[in-house]
């Protein structure tokens, strides 16, 4: 097996200091899909098409070609790419307003079509970048900028579990829901992203790693609460584990 | 190559990109330019290249930005409905300096209007559309072979300024069917593409961006966009004048209005009564100057097009006061006739006396 970084920086990562807040999710995330590079050896063929989010700015820290998508639209532009470039390794990574609310569409035809690229689809609950807006994945009873007596269903509909939705379309190859809550969840988040870009490579469709990660800052939590709060309220909601796997591995 | 085929306007438009070397096409169906994405979906496929319909315009027009961004020659098209729901990328697509062809068939508006040929997208073409400052450049062709000829120029167009061009036609441009030949440029323009994504292989990486939070950085940007469209604006005025240099009376038509307001000239003419006919060809630039120098010498303009008056506001402009300029329109998916045009021109020439 290839090398790979156990500990430090993977070659994928800049060595700059990024703009998240302290205890946000976004940085491990990223982390994991730089490892995941590394360790796949193929940085100098990847392509990331960053949302309009909290993550907009995550080409400054990845050392890939990128593009900046519009709020929704990364796969679209994902799928222009990778249709003149089959050969290359194209993932979006988007937030849960970019990816459930304003790009469902996008979001769901990319994979109906099961075009050949990933999605790190980073579920954290809210709107981050604009201050803590109820997002299409609030809980029930959560309460937000625009939810401030917390998320009532009269109103305001139900949260919605992409990974189940997108994993009923037979486009979609490989869809795991995940977390960094724990040591072991970040090992098995990794594996995930690992078996998304190989259905990628291996050309087998679509491919889906939904991430449930923390926002202490909107969420009004310490970065140590935000952990739990994931644990003991957003996973019984969107349990994790992987909803589907490609065939070939059954 | 060059033995001339019978084709509809539409289908020519789409012969025409693929002998420019477009090899992507992306869009969502709208009459009355079904035609393009049905030929795409057969011909790009015999050339290596990709068709793909989309699920809706603005997905289209994303994909679009994706594979200019990669490098390759793209094109979408639509009608007016679906061009506004481009809006969005097309301004994106600007900001980010990425090359491609975008077909307008234009249908009568608003809202979902109807769809008999029109020309009431002329403002969100020519002056922006989309947020932010920035201009496509237009082309309106008036025949089929136009069209072809028109087509293969905006692609070469999109790469040499970045910029996206809009091939601004309508229902009548696109069903019409006449001879056209397809003659390859002698000397293809092949852009050198260096920003494109296609991995960061032995050179640092890539970034096809529009957000620059910094507004001293955002401004030189603007103000360089600003400085490559003044460059177009010198360069990419077209225009035909037609039956113009003895004529006391011009009208003032782009595209199927103008191909009329031709046959209204050879009526007038044969009535005795000078007429002729500016045609502007490219719409952003607009020929500003040619309308002008005509008011120069020119008392009367008669601007003729299927909208309320859009580029009526342009021709005004150019001709600052100078001369007088009439407006005659018809609208909502109706066509002018060339007893129409006859019959404003003698009205006008009528007052002139
Ligand atoms: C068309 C458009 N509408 C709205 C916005 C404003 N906006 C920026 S980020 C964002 C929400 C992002 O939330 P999410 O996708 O959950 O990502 P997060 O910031 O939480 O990582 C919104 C609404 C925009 N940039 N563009
Ligand atoms: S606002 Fe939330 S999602 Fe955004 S950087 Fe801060 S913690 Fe992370």
């Amino acid at each position: 097996m290839e090398m790979e970084m156990v500990s430090g920086r993977p070659k994928t990562l800049l060595p700059v200091p990024t703009h998240y807040c302290p205890g946000c999710g976004h940085g491990v995330i990223h982390r994991l899909v730089a490892e995941v590079i590394d360790g796949l050896g193929i940085r100098e063929k990847t392509v990331v098409v960053a949302p309009v989010g909290c993550a907009v700015l995550l080409y400054n820290y990845f050392d890939v070609d990128a593009y900046e998508a519009a709020h929704g639209r990364a796969p679209a532009i994902a799928t222009g790419c990778k249709r003149v470039n089959p050969e290359l390794v194209v993932f979006t990574y988007q937030g849960d307003g970019d990816f459930a609310a304003i790009g469902t569409a996008e979001a769901v035809h990319v994979a109906a079509r099961g075009e050949k690229i990933t999605t790190i689809f980073v579920n954290n609950a809210v709107y981050g970048m604009t201050g803590g807006q109820m997002a299409p994945t609030t809980l029930l009873g959560q309460k937000t900028t625009t939810t401030t007596s917390g998320r009532a269903s009269e109103t305001a509909g139900f949260p919605i579990r992409m990974s189940e939705m997108i994993a009923t379309l037979p486009g979609a190859a490989y869809v795991a829901r995940v977390s960094v809550s724990s040591p072991k969840n970040v090992a098995q988040a990794k594996m995930a992203v690992r078996k998304a870009f190989e259905t990628q490579i291996k050309g087998l469709g679509y491919s889906l790693v939904e991430f449930l990660s923390q926002c202490p800052t909107n969420w009004h939590m310490t970065p140590v609460e935000s952990v739990r709060w994931v644990e003991e309220q957003m996973v019984p909601y969107y349990p994790l584990g992987e909803l589907k796997v490609p065939k070939e591995e059954y | 190559m060059t033995e001339k085929k019978f084709m509809a306007g539409n289908e020519a438009i789409a012969e025409a990109a693929v002998q420019a070397g477009c090899r992507c096409y992306f869009g969502y169906p709208i009459t009355p330019q079904n035609e393009i994405g049905e030929y795409m979906s057969w011909r790009l496929p015999q050339v290596g290249g990709c068709y793909l319909q989309a699920e809706s315009e603005v997905a289209s027009i994303y994909m679009v930005f994706g594979a200019a961004g990669a490098g390759t020659r793209v094109m979408t098209s639509s009608s007016s409905p679906g061009i506004s729901l481009m809006q969005e990328g097309i301004s994106y697509i600007a900001a980010a300096e990425l090359p491609c062809v975008i077909v307008n068939m234009m249908r009568a508006g608003p809202g979902l209007g109807g769809i008999q040929p029109s020309q009431s997208d002329y403002f969100q073409a020519t002056k922006g559309g989309g947020h932010g400052d920035y201009h496509m450049l237009v082309l309106a062709p008036h025949t089929a072979q136009e069209a072809v000829n028109l087509t293969m120029l905006a692609f070469d167009l999109a790469d040499k300024y970045r910029n996206p061009v809009m091939i601004l036609g309508d229902g009548n441009i696109g069903q019409m069917m006449e001879p056209v030949e397809f003659k390859s440029p002698e000397k293809p323009f092949v852009a050198r593409k260096e920003w494109i994504v296609t991995g960061a292989k032995n050179r640092p990486r890539n970034i096809i961006k529009t957000l620059f939070l910094d507004p001293v950085i955002l401004e030189k940007r603007n103000l360089a966009m600003g400085a490559k469209l003044r460059e177009a604006v010198k360069n990419e005025v077209r225009f035909e004048p037609y039956m113009i240099e003895d004529a006391d009376i011009v009208i003032a038509a782009y595209g199927t209005v103008a191909r009329i307001a031709k046959t209204a000239i050879k009526i007038l003419r044969e009535k005795g009564l000078k007429v002729g006919l500016l045609r502007p060809i490219s719409l952003y630039p607009f020929p500003y100057q040619a309308f002008a120098q005509t008011a120069e010498r020119v008392k009367s303009i008669l601007v003729v097009e299927m909208s309320l008056g859009q580029m009526v506001e342009d021709v005004k402009l150019a001709v600052c006061g100078k001369s007088r300029v009439h407006f005659y329109c018809r609208v909502g998916g109706m066509v002018p006739s060339y007893d129409e045009i006859v019959a404003e021109v003698e009205k006008i020439a009528k007052e002139v006396k």
